[in-house]
Formats: structure tokens, C-alpha cells, sequence
């Protein structure tokens, strides 16, 4: 199953001529023209005439929120009125109401600010065919990666603009509460979910009965993100299950026949919120989304953003997926109204799904040369990119280098063919990234933000936080194109740590490492095995390895190859350990969320200034928070709830025991087997 | 065993009853050029004469002699394009025989995508028989000559000839006969025997037993679950026991509306005969003209009509069955009895391997004062489903309500029979325009609901009032009786129209389930998608018809029928392919809720499915009652466990 959608994404982009530049139309006509352009798109064929109020009207008298509402007024005490009324409050809060002018307006702003942001935007028209196909038959559901508040709405401009119906879509509460906006992002046809729902039943319910109702009556297609909130890191992020199940809810239940899962892969050059991301993983907080924020950060829209890809992947049948690993009889016995718990085979499967959705988005990424050469900054010792600068010469040679390993690993790459042009793109990259690096006399160096005059002389912490936001930048740019290189980057790792070559050893730190890094990278929850041949064959295809029955041995041109798989680990491995020695040799047993993320950064912090860490990296509270979420999967940290606080209690052995196998100190035991996600 | 005694006078006056309402069924006929014969098992014990005695039945001893061989029912009856390429359909036996239908070419050519001039024609017998003179198409018999010896003394008629034989191998699902057309026959019975009565059962069921020959009951041939198959792997003698010569309604009970009817009847004589007496069963399957009513009891069959006089379980009274152990009943005809698991639940279902029904007490009633056909069309399929439930919620169906969906309300349409009045045709038009155009109702998705109204005249008239105005609540327009009368028809004469498209490359089926109302329309929907898309992935060149009909309504479902057909040109093996697709809807049935069968049964086709259906316990007890009753397995067909 897996093998067969390994390359769903990948078959398709081979040549870039299919990418058509949406905006070079916008430059040559009018924008009114377009945002008042005739829409007549062609609906799903079985799609239920049914407007906004029908919709709200069909949650609040479904049999299902009839239940749970029983259900909440006995646990309460409270009357049934009183609990369909804060039914409906919820609903109301959460509901779009998609309203075609409103759309026109929004197409008319969109298309001034990305004609001043882009230089151009690109979009895959075969997807978009099929997707036009797509929709007529069955529900669709949009699937794109979240980098950028950009790619909000983008999607609902494309699809205005090729004539496809307009989704509706799921969208974070803190954007309902922004003046104007919010409204706006209401009627363009989002839905707002809010962050922390927990066990809130009720919510839960009316939420699951409005996503179940839009894929049921096919109204419109539905556009989620399955990693569930925006990628501070532009890496992948754990998929959500949640949205996934409800989703998806419908056809194991056979309220329809089929439902089209469509992943949608937008990457950009440059992203709008870099420098902002950067600190906010700094632990300088995010401002909250406000419209005044909003229009603060409008100097961000004086600059050049390069070119985005939008890249519609080919639809994926949900019948066609779920074959043989759901037995759909299991609804058979109980009214399918029946608020019930998602029985293991369909947890599974959901999860398998959503992760395998993460995956094929990742293969339909579009990769630029930045994302290779920041690879490759990453690389040098920080400090010669601040004081000493990288050698051009040298940075661009093993670009190209790069380049070629990344196109033997099918990567597709947004890179004109032709030698003479690559020093031309390269520098031209380097331009467009000015708020990361500049070129001075033949050498790069990393740009460090101007502090105010005041307060300089700068203290060395507060020059560690200035270089760790240029490095983070540089690192989400990296980030970009580390699933090219992941599964054999893990194999070099293993080869560098074990030293071993019998392919079994191989294997059993190859899990080891893909187990504890599974919340870094995404991988598919079972694969392991394929994952290691994927990571072989990858490597003997540009030579790195020998691979026979029984071993795996490095060949002489392999070295250079693996040392940079290698390196391209190492900040994390590194980052990791850091923590892990955080929670061995702190005194503490028990802790809460905050008090880690602040005690593991000051320590990262000193062993920056002491020269002990080399990475600045490990200062990224996204890697601290999916270190603990690691231990948690690994059962080696267990979360409880005292009072208002998580709190965390630490099995200080068992993570030494996983250090000492990341460190080579012990070989691999069987960790506890990743118990299947909760929905 | 009343049948036993010989010339009682209860049974002299029955024997003379019964010559009366033959003599009078007789003269409505036109092919009568026999002598009548008395309904004395004994008597005929002696007779092996074959010609003499079955010409006044509707099915003589040597089947081929009035039915098709290779297709569905009479030889003289079937759906041809003459010469001018319209359809027509032979015969004088139906309504609709001897007429001119000028709207089913064309519509046959533009749903299967068929053409006149692609040809696909059957083998035909004397091809068939010259085949296997040479070539030992058909096997030679196995006998037991021991079985074969001490039957004879019997004196029960039996026959191993190889047409004979060949006509008892198979039911009509599509493989089956679509072999036959192809002249390929596998394994067969090696004889066949026509028991009297059920005294000539008894001494079959003992000599099988005695010897050990594989038995296997046959009614009216009519399966569509693989049921007559012989077992390939079966290596006794198989011996077909053809009930169709125990066709006697025994006696009529007026003061409790009973008759004491031998299993071998076929639907049409026993409602014909019992409507001599002002009486009917209203038991109306679809194969009503060919199934027996031990047929009926052993798949436990449903009827048309079922909404006023039930299905098979609630018709049945009494019944005899006679089994390697003995002869099973009960000993009263109590309605109900609480007397543990009701025995009569072992009989109704065994689909024949338990052992063979020889009689049956069954309910009558008096015939219905009135009866009177009408449609509604619906706007939506949505719409007409839920005009359905809302009926069935109500308990007011009438004694048939069938909803169509837009496709088989095109198929019904397509079978109009040409007009003859400029005035119908005129009328006919006005009504299209009214409806689509006035009401708005799109062509291409509004449906049809056909009713059949029984009873008084004036509850007929009330009830269909009530109906109308539910249905008007749903959107519905009243359509009509004409089309409702022709949806009825198309159950009737869909069979021959199968064999029509076997001439043509199509090739198709019905099949049916049953399934709790919330899931109806997710059902229909799902399972005609299923076959739509497994055709397109198996490589058939044609877009296929996949249509349903909610054909019964219950308190707590309804049954769904579906039809699918498809051009299997460029296929090289178009059964295999068709198997594959029917396998795949069935999966998506029981995904989806529904039934491994509401009455077609199980057979051998849908056995890979019952462990799920019935449990690992079900089965078991299913086994142990087989294994009790029937321990060397006589009744050997392998049907259902």
C-alpha cells in the first residue's frame, strides 16, 4: 500500500514546464477584471443544495448532537435547552458562511498584495485538472501544508481563479477575533476551531458534526491542515488525528462512497514570517493575531519574496487507502448516530493516513537552492559564519554537489538545468535572503540584526540569542528539504555511531534512532523496515554503499556522502542530548511544561558560551517540546495533571538508558513499542 | 399421512373437486389434448409411461419439452429484434406477448453501448447434443445399479437421460446459464426421479440412504445462489428428485382458510387452482410461474404481496419434510406454539440439505374484491425513499410498494409496447411535459414508485387516498396506473430479457439484501457505485446499468433489489469478470449494513460469507442440526454450511 503511493507526488513534476506563473496573467490584466470574472465552477454531482443556515440547521437537529446532548445534560444536570443552546452558541462561533462577493473582495486584495510580495506563483495545471475532475465525483478534501499565513487563503484563490468550487476552511480561533478580518476570513469560507479543546464534549461534538456534515453533503470541498497548526520550523509537524478521523468518519460509515483526499504542497523561496518564527522558537512570544499587528507588519510587504509553488498532488481515494485495513461491518450493530469511540483498526488506519499524507505533501515540495545551501551554512562552525565568512567558492561547489545528491534521492528541485546559470541562481538566492546572509569580498556571512546603539556593548548572551535567530532562520530554510535526506541521513548516523556493517545492527539502530526522532521527522507509524530500504537504495543509487544480503559497506566515495548525511543530523542529535542531560542530572523528578522549556534553554545557553555545544539549534523550544513529546511516546516521561499545571515525571534510567544508545555507549534495546495514537 | 390412504371418501370428493377445477383451468387454454387424471399417488405407481399423464400440468416431466434449456421460461416466449430492428416480444402468454416495443432498441443500444450487428448466439441443443455424442459433453451417468434395481420395483418413474440430466444441473444465475449457451456443462445428476407423493419420497430417501446416493431436491429450477449446482467433487451417484409431479392441492380447509398443497406446485398453478375455489395464498414471488412452494420454504422466499399476506414463514402452517432420520412435522396446526425453537425454522432455509418438503399447509384467503395498480413520481430518489418510510412508519403499504430508481424507471419506460391511438401517444406527451417541464422534475433523476392496492373496493379507494397524500408530502405526482401495471411487468419479463442481451454481448443479474431504513439510500448509492467502479478497474469497455429498487418495506427496513448488466465485448472472459463484480458488490452490501440475502438464499454462490453472517456458533448449530438429521450427508448439494 505504502510502496504504491511512495512516488504520488513525485511522478508528476519531472518537468517544471507543467508550472504555470498564475500571477504573470494578473500583471497583464486588470484585477477588478479577475475578481469580478464569471465563477461557474462544477459542483460534486451528488452534492445536497444547502446553504449556510441549512448546514447549521442539519448539525443542530442531527440524531448525533441529539445524543450527546442527552448525554451532557444528565452529566450536568442541566436541560437539554440549555445545552442545545450552547450548541448552538458553539456553533455560531465556529461556522463559515462563504459568500461569493465576499470572495470577489478578497480576490482583489489577495491579488495587490501577492503581485507586491511574489514575483511569481506558481501552480501545477495538471493537479488542478484533475482536481476540477476530483470534485465532481466525490467530496474532496484539500490537504495542504501550513508554512505561512500566506497559504491561507491561496488556495481559495487559485481555485476562484480556474473555476473549482471554493472550500470551506478549518482555521485557529485567534483569527475569528481579528476586527474586520475575521469576518472577512468568514465569508471567504473558513470555519474557526479553537486551540485548547480538550475534553470539552460538547464542542468536540458540534465540531465533528459540522466537519462530518460538510463531507456528507458535499456542499463544498473542505480544506484542512492535518498537521493542525501553522510549522514554526517550515519542517513537517506531527499530523493531528482529530480532523482526520472526522473526515474521514464519513466514508467508514458509508454515508458516502468515496471520499478524495487532494494533499497540496506549498513551499515558498522565502517565507513571510521567518524572522518572526525565529524568535518566537527563541521564546520571544508570537504577538497575537490582531489587525493592528497585522498592519504593522506591513513594512514585511516591501519586500521580495520570490516565487511560491503551489503544487495540487494527485487525489487519493480514501476507499482506495482504507481497503483492507477497516472492516466497515464494525458499524453495523449500533445506530452510526451513536456518539462512540473509534474502535484500534480505525485508529490506526487514521493515523497511517494522516502520516502518510505528510509524506506525500513532503515529496510534492518544490525545493529551491537556498534550502540546499542553507544545508551547507549549517554545516560550518558557526562562528566563521560570523566572523570569518564562507569561502563563495567553496559554498557554491558543494551546492551544486548537493544538488546533484538531492536529484539522486527524486527530489524535485526548482533549479534551471544548465552550468553556467548556477553561480547566477545562486547569487540571486543569496539576494533575496539578504535578512539572513550577505556576500562580502568572495566570502558569505550571517546577518545579526541591529541592536538599538543603547545597548551595545552587547551582553554574550544576548549575542547568543542575535546569533541564534539568524542560525534558526537559516535552519528553517534547511528544514525545507530534510525529508529529501532523512531516512538515509539516519543510516549514516547509524554507520557513524555503530560503526557496524552486518545489516541487522544496521537495523536496530536505524529503528532505534528513527523511534526517538519520530517526532522531528514524520515518518510512517510501522514502516521502519521499508523506511531502511529506502534509506539503502537510496545510498547505493549515488554510490555511497555496498549492499549485500548481509551488509552494508561504505565505498570510497561513500565517506563524503555519508559524512554529510551525517552532519545534517548532528545539531539535533546534539540538541537532543542536551536535554536528555538536562533530565538525567537535574535533581528534579517532577516538572511543569514552562520551568523545562526556560531551565533547558538557559542550559543550552551556558554551554554555548562555553564552547561545549557547537549547535545553536538546541536553543529552539520546538526541539525541546518534541524531545518531551518523544519521552512521552517513549513512556520514559509520563504527563499527569496537578491542579492547573501538566506536569511531567521523569524515569531519569531509562533516559539515561536512550542516551547511552544515541551516545554508542550501549547497543540498541527494544524500546517501548509507539502505542497507536490517540484520535 | 392422509395422502396415504387410498380412496377414502374424503378423498374421493376431493379427487372430484379437483377434476372440476382442472377441467376449468384446462378450457382457458389452448394446447389441451389430453385425458385428466386422478390425483391417486397410487395409482400412478405402476405408470412409467412418460407421454400420457403431464400434458394438463404446467411443467411435464421432460421440461424441455415447453422451456427454454438454455434460457429463461417458455420455448415459445422471447424478446427478439425483427427485421426492421424493433424489438418484439413472441409468444401469447403475457400481456405484453405478440407486441411491438419501439423504445427498446434504442434504449438497449444506448445504455450497454450494443450494437445490432455485434452477435453473440447461444449453441443450440441439437448442436449441444451432437457435441456431445462425440465429444462426451455431457459425462456418462454414474449409477448405482443397486439404487437403480430396488428403484425400479418401486415403480417411481426416473430417467437417465442426458437432457434430462443436463436440465436439473443448473439454476439461473448468469454463469450457469451463460455456460450452457456456450454448450459447456460440468458435472450433472446422473439421474432423475419424479416421486408422486410423499410416500414415493419416503422409499427415495430410504433407498438413497440404503445405498448411499447423494440426493438432491429439485423444485423449479429457478435458483440463483448456485444451489442446483452438483458438487464437482461429489463422487456418488447424484440423483435429482424432481418434485414437479407433486402438484395436487390435497384438500381446502374453509373453516380455518387452510390448504394441504404437495411441495412440487409451481406459484402459478397453486394460485390458479385455488382461485378456482374463490381463493389465493397472495404468495407472489417474482419466479412465481416456475418456483415451487418447496422451493419457497426451503430459501425461504418473500412475495410481492407480502405486506398483506406475508412472506413464506408466516404463510406456512404445517410441513413435511422427509429427511435420512424420518419424517419431520409437527403435530398440530396450532398458529403459534411455544414449543422451543420452532422446528419449522430448521425446514424454512435448508435450501435442500436437509431433506426434500413434500407438503405444506399453507394460509389462503378469499380473493381480493378489487385490485387496482398506481405509481408516484418522485423528483429524487432522496425524496421517494424517505415517501417510503414515511408509508412503512404509518403501516399503511399497500400490498406492493416498490420505488425505482432513475435508471429502472428509464428501463420500465423503455419497455412501453407501441401505442395504438394517436390519443395515448397525446396524452403520453402531456404527461411527460407536465412533469418535467410544469413541475420541474429533471429526467435524469426523478423516479418512480410503483403500488399494487388490494382488497374491498371501497378501502382500496381510502387507502390509496392515504398513500397519495403521503407521498404528495414528498413531492410526489401521482402517475398513474398504466405505469405502475408496467413496472410490475418488468419483473416479470426481466428474465427474458437477460437472454435477450446474451444474444447481444450483455450480460447481467439481479441480486438482493435487505437492510435497516437509515441505511437505504447510503446502500443504493454505494453498492451501484461499487459495481460502476469495479467495472471500469476490471477493464469492461462499456458503461454498465447498475440500478436498484426498494422493492419491500418493513417496519424496521427495506429490501433493495438491484440489477447490472454490462457489454462485455473486448472481454476475454466476461464471467469471470461479472463474478468478480457481483462478489464486490455483495462485499459492499454487507459493509454497508446489509444482508447476505433477503430471500434469494445462500446456495453455494454467497456460502464463502455466512460464518460472518450467522457467527462461528450460528454455524455450528446450523452443522450439528446437519450433522444429526443427515449424517452420510445424502442430501449432498453443499449448500449454505
Amino acid at each position: 500500500m505504502t510502496d504504491e503511493y511512495r512516488d504520488l507526488g513525485r511522478a508528476r513534476l519531472e518537468n517544471e514546464e507543467e508550472f504555470v506563473d498564475i500571477l504573470e496573467e494578473r500583471r497583464q490584466s486588470s484585477d477588478l477584471g479577475h475578481a469580478l470574472r464569471t465563477f461557474s465552477p462544477h459542483p460534486y454531482k451528488g452534492a445536497q443544495s444547502c446553504s449556510t443556515a441549512d448546514l447549521k440547521k442539519a448539525v443542530l437537529e442531527s440524531q448525533y448532537l441529539h445524543y450527546i446532548a442527552k448525554e451532557i445534560a444528565a452529566e450536568t444536570g442541566s436541560s437539554m435547552e440549555e445545552v442545545k443552546e450552547e450548541a448552538c452558541r458553539i456553533l455560531e462561533e465556529m461556522s463559515q458562511n462563504l459568500q461569493l462577493k465576499f470572495i470577489r473582495l478578497m480576490g482583489f486584495t489577495l491579488t495587490k498584495v501577492l503581485k507586491r510580495l511574489y514575483s511569481s506563483i506558481f501552480v501545477n495545471m495538471e493537479g488542478l485538472n484533475t482536481l476540477q475532475q476530483a470534485v465532481q465525483e466525490n467530496p474532496v478534501i484539500l490537504m495542504p501544508n501550513h508554512r505561512s499565513y500566506m497559504d491561507f487563503l491561496v488556495i481559495s484563490y487559485i481555485l476562484f481563479t480556474y473555476d473549482i468550487p471554493l472550500p470551506v476552511i478549518a482555521a485557529g480561533i485567534p483569527l475569528a477575533g481579528m476586527k474586520m478580518v475575521g469576518e472577512i476570513l468568514r465569508r471567504s469560507g473558513a470555519f474557526f476551531i479553537r486551540r485548547a479543546i480538550g475534553s470539552d464534549k460538547l464542542y468536540w461534538a458540534v465540531l465533528s458534526e459540522y466537519v462530518r456534515t460538510v463531507v456528507k453533503t458535499g456542499i463544498a470541498p473542505l480544506e484542512f491542515y492535518v498537521e493542525g497548526l501553522r510549522s514554526r520550523t517550515l519542517k513537517s509537524v506531527m499530523p493531528k488525528l482529530g480532523m482526520m478521523h472526522m473526515v474521514m468518519e464519513p466514508f467508514f460509515k458509508g454515508e458516502v462512497y468515496d471520499i478524495t483526499l487532494v494533499p497540496i504542497s506549498i513551499s515558498y523561496d522565502r517565507v513571510l514570517e521567518e524572522s518572526l518564527l525565529a524568535h518566537e522558537l527563541l521564546g520571544i512570544p508570537k504577538p497575537k493575531e490582531s489587525t493592528t499587528g497585522l498592519l504593522k507588519a506591513s513594512k514585511v510587504l516591501q519586500e521580495d519574496y520570490g516565487s511560491m509553488h503551489v503544487n495540487f498532488g494527485r487525489p487519493i481515494s480514501v476507499r482506495h487507502l482504507c481497503q483492507g485495513k477497516i472492516n466497515r461491518c464494525q458499524y453495523n450493530l449500533v445506530p452510526r448516530d451513536l456518539p462512540q469511540k473509534p474502535s484500534a483498526d480505525v485508529q490506526a488506519c487514521v493515523s497511517w493516513v494522516a502520516h502518510l499524507m505528510v509524506k506525500v505533501q513532503e515529496e510534492g515540495y518544490v525545493i529551491g537552492p537556498w534550502a540546499l545551501m542553507a544545508c551547507l551554512l549549517l554545516q560550518a562552525p558557526t562562528r566563521v559564519l560570523t566572523e570569518e565568512g564562507l569561502l563563495w567558492q567553496e559554498l557554491t561547489e558543494k551546492t551544486l554537489w548537493v544538488r546533484k545528491l538531492a536529484l539522486d534521492f527524486g527530489a524535485r528541485l526548482n533549479w534551471p538545468s544548465g552550468q553556467g546559470q548556477s553561480s547566477d541562481v545562486m547569487s540571486s538566492t543569496v539576494a533575496l535572503h539578504a535578512s539572513v546572509v550577505y556576500r562580502k569580498a568572495g566570502r558569505v556571512f550571517l546577518v545579526q540584526e541591529e541592536e538599538p546603539a543603547r545597548e551595545r556593548p552587547i551582553s554574550p548572551e544576548k549575542e547568543v540569542i542575535r546569533t541564534a535567530a539568524a542560525v534558526l532562520m537559516l535552519a528553517s530554510y534547511r528544514n525545507q528539504c530534510l525529508h529529501i535526506f532523512v531516512r538515509p541521513a539516519l543510516l549514516a548516523t547509524a554507520f557513524h555511531i555503530t560503526k557496524a556493517a552486518q545489516k541487522e545492527e544496521l537495523l536496530a539502530f536505524f529503528c532505534f534512532l528513527r523511534d526517538v526522532f519520530s517526532n522531528e521527522f514524520i515518518f510512517i507509524p510501522g514502516n521502519s523496515s521499508q523506511d531502511f530500504e529506502e534509506a539503502c537504495s537510496l545510498l547505493r543509487k549515488c554510490g555511497a554503499v555496498h549492499v549485500s544480503e548481509q551488509e552494508v559497506t561504505v565505498s570510497d566515495a561513500g565517506l563524503e556522502v555519508l559524512s554529510f548525511l551525517q552532519a545534517l543530523l548532528q545539531p539535533f542529535i546534539d540538541s537532543y542530548q542536551v536535554i536528555f542531560r538536562y533530565l538525567c542530572e537535574n535533581q528534579v523528578h517532577v516538572f511543569a511544561e514552562k520551568q523545562f522549556l526556560s531551565a533547558v534553554r538557559n542550559l543550552a545557553k551556558e554551554l554555548i558560551l562555553s564552547g561545549e555545544l557547537l549547535t545553536y539549534e538546541a536553543l529552539s523550544s520546538d526541539t525541546h517540546k518534541n524531545v518531551l513529546s518523544a519521552l512521552q511516546r517513549l513512556e520514559t516521561v509520563t504527563k499527569s495533571r496537578a491542579s492547573e499545571q501538566n506536569e511531567y515525571t521523569v524515569n531519569k534510567a531509562a533516559v539515561r538508558r536512550i542516551n547511552d544508545i544515541l551516545s554508542g555507549k550501549i547497543p540498541p534495546q527494544m524500546l517501548p513499542s509507539t502505542p497507536d495514537a490517540k484520535l | 399421512m392422509a395422502s396415504n390412504s387410498s380412496g377414502g371418501p374424503d378423498r374421493q370428493r376431493i379427487a372430484q373437486q379437483r377434476l372440476r377445477i382442472i377441467t376449468g383451468h384446462l378450457q382457458g387454454r389452448v394446447d389441451v389434448d389430453s385425458t385428466i387424471l386422478a390425483a391417486e399417488c397410487k395409482a400412478q405407481g405402476s405408470q412409467t409411461d412418460v407421454s400420457r399423464e403431464e400434458e394438463k400440468k404446467t411443467v411435464p416431466r421432460r421440461r424441455q419439452d415447453i422451456m427454454k434449456w438454455n434460457g429463461w421460461g417458455y420455448s415459445d416466449t422471447k424478446f427478439l429484434f425483427n427485421k426492421k430492428g424493433q424489438a418484439e416480444f413472441t409468444g401469447k402468454r403475457y400481456r405484453l406477448s405478440g407486441m411491438i416495443i419501439p423504445a427498446l432498441k434504442e434504449w438497449f443500444e444506448g445504455t450497454f453501448g450494443a450494437s445490432m450487428q455485434h452477435k453473440s448466439p447461444a449453441t443450440t441443443m441439437a448442436c449441444f447434443l451432437s457435441a456431445r455424442l462425440n465429444s462426451d459433453a455431457v459425462q456418462p451417468p454414474t449409477l448405482n445399479e443397486a439404487f437403480v434395481e430396488e428403484l425400479k420395483s418401486t415403480g417411481i418413474p426416473f430417467s437417465h437421460d442426458a437432457e434430462d440430466r443436463v436440465f436439473r444441473a443448473h439454476g439461473h444465475c448468469l454463469h450457469e446459464i451463460f455456460a450452457l449457451r456456450e454448450g459447456k456443462v460440468g458435472r450433472v445428476p446422473d439421474m432423475v426421479v419424479w416421486p408422486n407423493c410423499h410416500n414415493d419420497v419416503v422409499k427415495i430417501v430410504e433407498l438413497a440412504c440404503k445405498h448411499n446416493v447423494c440426493l438432491i431436491p429439485y423444485g423449479g429450477g429457478t435458483s440463483v445462489s448456485s444451489a442446483l449446482e452438483c458438487p464437482p467433487e461429489e463422487t456418488r451417484c447424484i440423483v435429482s428428485v424432481d418434485t414437479s409431479q407433486m402438484n395436487r392441492i390435497l384438500w381446502i380447509d374453509e373453516k380455518n382458510l387452510t390448504a394441504h398443497v404437495e411441495a412440487g406446485i409451481v406459484g402459478q398453478d397453486l394460485e390458479q387452482l385455488l382461485n378456482e375455489s374463490g381463493y389465493c395464498t397472495g404468495h407472489e414471488p417474482d419466479s412465481m410461474e416456475f418456483s415451487s412452494l418447496g422451493g419457497w420454504v426451503a430459501t425461504r422466499a418473500s412475495g410481492m404481496k407480502k405486506n398483506i399476506y406475508g412472506n413464506i414463514e408466516d404463510l406456512v402452517v404445517h410441513v413435511r419434510m422427509v429427511t435420512p432420520q424420518g419424517v419431520i412435522e409437527k403435530s398440530c396446526q396450532g398458529p403459534r406454539t411455544s414449543t422451543g425453537p420452532d422446528i419449522h425454522h430448521f425446514i424454512m432455509g435448508s435450501e435442500g440439505t436437509l431433506g426434500v418438503v413434500t407438503e405444506v399447509t399453507m394460509k389462503i384467503r378469499p380473493m381480493p374484491e378489487y385490485q387496482k395498480y398506481g405509481s408516484v413520481v418522485f423528483p429524487n430518489f432522496e425524496q421517494g425513499v424517505a415517501c417510503l418510510r414515511e408509508v412503512a412508519k404509518q403501516r399503511c403499504a399497500p400490498a406492493s410498494i416498490r420505488l425505482m430508481d432513475n435508471e429502472q424507471f428509464k428501463f420500465g419506460h423503455a419497455l412501453k409496447p407501441q401505442v395504438s391511438s394517436m390519443f395515448t401517444s397525446f396524452l403520453d406527451g402531456l404527461k411527460k411535459f407536465y412533469i418535467t417541464k410544469f413541475k420541474g422534475f429533471d429526467p435524469d433523476r426523478l423516479c418512480v414508485a410503483t403500488l399494487l392496492f388490494e382488497g374491498g373496493r371501497e378501502k382500496v379507494l381510502q387507502h390509496e387516498k392515504q398513500v397519495y397524500d403521503i407521498a404528495a408530502k414528498f413531492g410526489g405526482l401521482a402517475a398513474g396506473e398504466d405505469n405502475g401495471q408496467r413496472g410490475y411487468m418488468l419483473t416479470f419479463v426481466i428474465a427474458y430479457l437477460r437472454d435477450l442481451g446474451m444474444e447481444y454481448y450483455v450480460i447481467g443479474e439481479s441480486f438482493e439484501t435487505s437492510v435497516p431504513w437509515d441505511r437505504v439510500l447510503d446502500i443504493c448509492r454505494n453498492v451501484k457505485a461499487r459495481i460502476i467502479g469495479e467495472c471500469k478497474d476490471k477493464g469492461v469497455q462499456f458503461q454498465p446499468l447498475s440500478t436498484c429498487r426498494v422493492t419491500q418495506t418493513y417496519d424496521a427496513g427495506a429490501c433493495v433489489y438491484f440489477y447490472f448488466a454490462f457489454n462485455y465485448r473486448g472481454l476475454s472472459d466476461p464471467v469471470h469478470v461479472y463474478e468478480q463484480v457481483e462478489h464486490a458488490a455483495r462485499e459492499e452490501i454487507l459493509a454497508n449494513g446489509g444482508s447476505l440475502s433477503h430471500h434469494h438464499g445462500v446456495g453455494k454462490l454467497r456460502k464463502e460469507w455466512m460464518r460472518e453472517a450467522v457467527s462461528k456458533v450460528g454455524m455450528g448449530m446450523l452443522q450439528s442440526v446437519k450433522d444429526y438429521v443427515d449424517p452420510k450427508n445424502i442430501f449432498g448439494n453443499r449448500n449454505l454450511i
